[in-house]
């Protein structure tokens, strides 16, 4: 019980490191709740039950661990009635410490090989300074994790994330990367896209329909697929979208194009997307719209906006909009 | 109406007061994004309970003015950068949506 499921010895490299790069000290809870000796179990229970612990180490007068009552000892103080002797009479003495300056490995290594649900850390002098549960340990390797793989992904975003070329003939072409469940940077895309398309002096309504399409397949590629890429292209008399994931594609197209229809998990819903509206407002949005996807492969989605519809046609389409605003 | 006149018309408080005070062109309550995202006029009023910034992205996109988070919902801090960097103004009511929206409703459609 209580084991860190961590193989210290074979497991992943990334992890590995990191288990040697911390310090017992900075994964400890440091200043623990602590007491004396002359406490009675029955104050030991109180505490425990007030701050929430499970273990208590005890301290000697000079501050150094003298021993450690865990939940089982006043379980079973309770049971063969000695709950109100002194913690110094009834205490677990043989309690192994850890020291604060050493690696993290040492306290998992402890806690998979020792019955102990927790240990307390000392200093050089001997002197308690903290205790280290498997609780604090994974916390501190979650938190660490994080961190690397947020610095992987910057890796990889500022490696080949976005590019913008523009060639001799007047294409103008614009390709963001998107991540699997990245919802803090989902709207980046899109919001290049839009910029670049105001920028280059297309009509608003024109730029505002290819933005509701690329956010809506940008947002589709952060829910659904692995990850992929959204590129725009300024043709001469029209405007390009295309999105590109690599899987795992659509098992039923017919169904995804349905409105209404979702996939999608209650907390992607909770965050108001997956209501099964993405790809019928991006096919509202375009011109022609094309669809391709292959399970195991991915889907791709090409998106035509005409730059010199006339004005009667963008009304028409700007009408039904609003009509659907103003309902 | 204005999106500076909104706190006049309902009891709210400002979470992001770095916007242009342009004219608003009407209102839109829904929390469903694709909803806002392919049915809300540009420069209209968002009324919603998705205090997150994916609604910043949607708002922009969609060329939104302002938005009201109902039920005094807490905003996050990342929100309120979003809004900031993209200057669309946010406001934070206990009101639930049916009645912000409806406040809203008579002020926009009463001077319109």
């Amino acid at each position: 019980m209580d084991r860190v499921p961590i193989d210290t010895d074979t497991g992943a490299k990334v992890v590995l490191e990191l288990i040697y790069r911390l310090k017992v000290s900075d994964v400890m809870t440091p200043a623990p709740v602590a007491a004396t000796e002359d406490r009675t179990l029955r104050e030991i229970q109180t505490l425990m039950r007030e701050r929430r612990i499970t273990g208590v180490p005890i301290v000697n007068k000079r501050g150094g661990v003298a021993g450690m009552v865990s939940i089982g000892d006043i379980i079973e103080a309770l049971d063969s009635g000695y709950i109100e002797d002194r913690a110094g009479e009834r205490m677990t003495r043989q309690v192994l410490s850890l020291e604060a300056g050493m690696p993290l490995s040492f306290a998992i290594s402890w806690l998979n090989r020792y019955r102990f649900g927790r240990f307390p850390v000392v200093d050089r002098d001997g002197l308690l300074v903290g205790i280290i549960t498997s609780k604090d340990i994974i916390r501190a390797l979650l938190l660490e994790m994080n961190g690397e793989v947020e610095r992987l992904e910057n890796e990889i975003r500022s490696g080949h994330g976005e590019a913008e070329t523009a060639s001799p003939d007047g294409t103008v072409s614009l390709c963001r990367s998107t991540l699997r469940w990245d919802f803090e940077t989902a709207g980046k895309a899109s919001a290049g896209i839009k910029k670049a398309l105001k920028d280059a002096g297309i009509d608003p309504a024109i730029v505002r329909r290819a933005a509701i399409a690329s956010y809506e397949l940008e947002m589709n590629q952060v829910i659904h697929s692995w990850g992929g890429t959204i590129e725009c292209r300024i043709l001469g008399d029209r405007l390009e979208i295309a999105a590109r994931d690599g899987g795992p594609g659509i098992a039923d197209l017919e169904a995804a194009l349905r409105e209404g229809f979702s996939t999608a998990d209650e907390w992607i819903r909770s965050l108001g997307f997956g209501a099964g509206m993405g790809l019928p407002n991006v096919r509202r949005s375009a011109d022609d719209f094309f669809i391709d996807s292959t399970p195991g492969r991915g889907t791709t989605v090409q998106v035509t906006i005409r730059l010199d519809a006339s004005p009667d046609a963008n009304r028409t389409r700007g009408g039904a909009e609003s009509n659907g605003g103003d309902a | 109406m204005n999106i500076g006149d909104i706190p006049s018309v309902l009891p709210c408080s400002c979470a992001q007061d770095v916007y242009e005070d342009r004219h608003l062109s009407g209102g839109f309550a829904g929390d469903l994004l694709s909803d806002v995202m392919g049915k809300a006029k540009a420069d209209a009023v968002l009324v919603t309970v998705q205090a997150h910034r994916n609604t910043i992205a949607v708002a922009s996109l969609a060329g939104l003015a302002a938005i009201v988070v109902c039920h005094d919902r807490p905003v996050p801090e990342d929100m309120v950068a979003a809004a900031r960097d993209e200057g669309v103004a946010v406001f934070v009511t206990g009101l639930d949506p049916f009645e912000a929206s409806g406040r809203l409703w008579v002020a926009l459609n009463g001077q319109g």
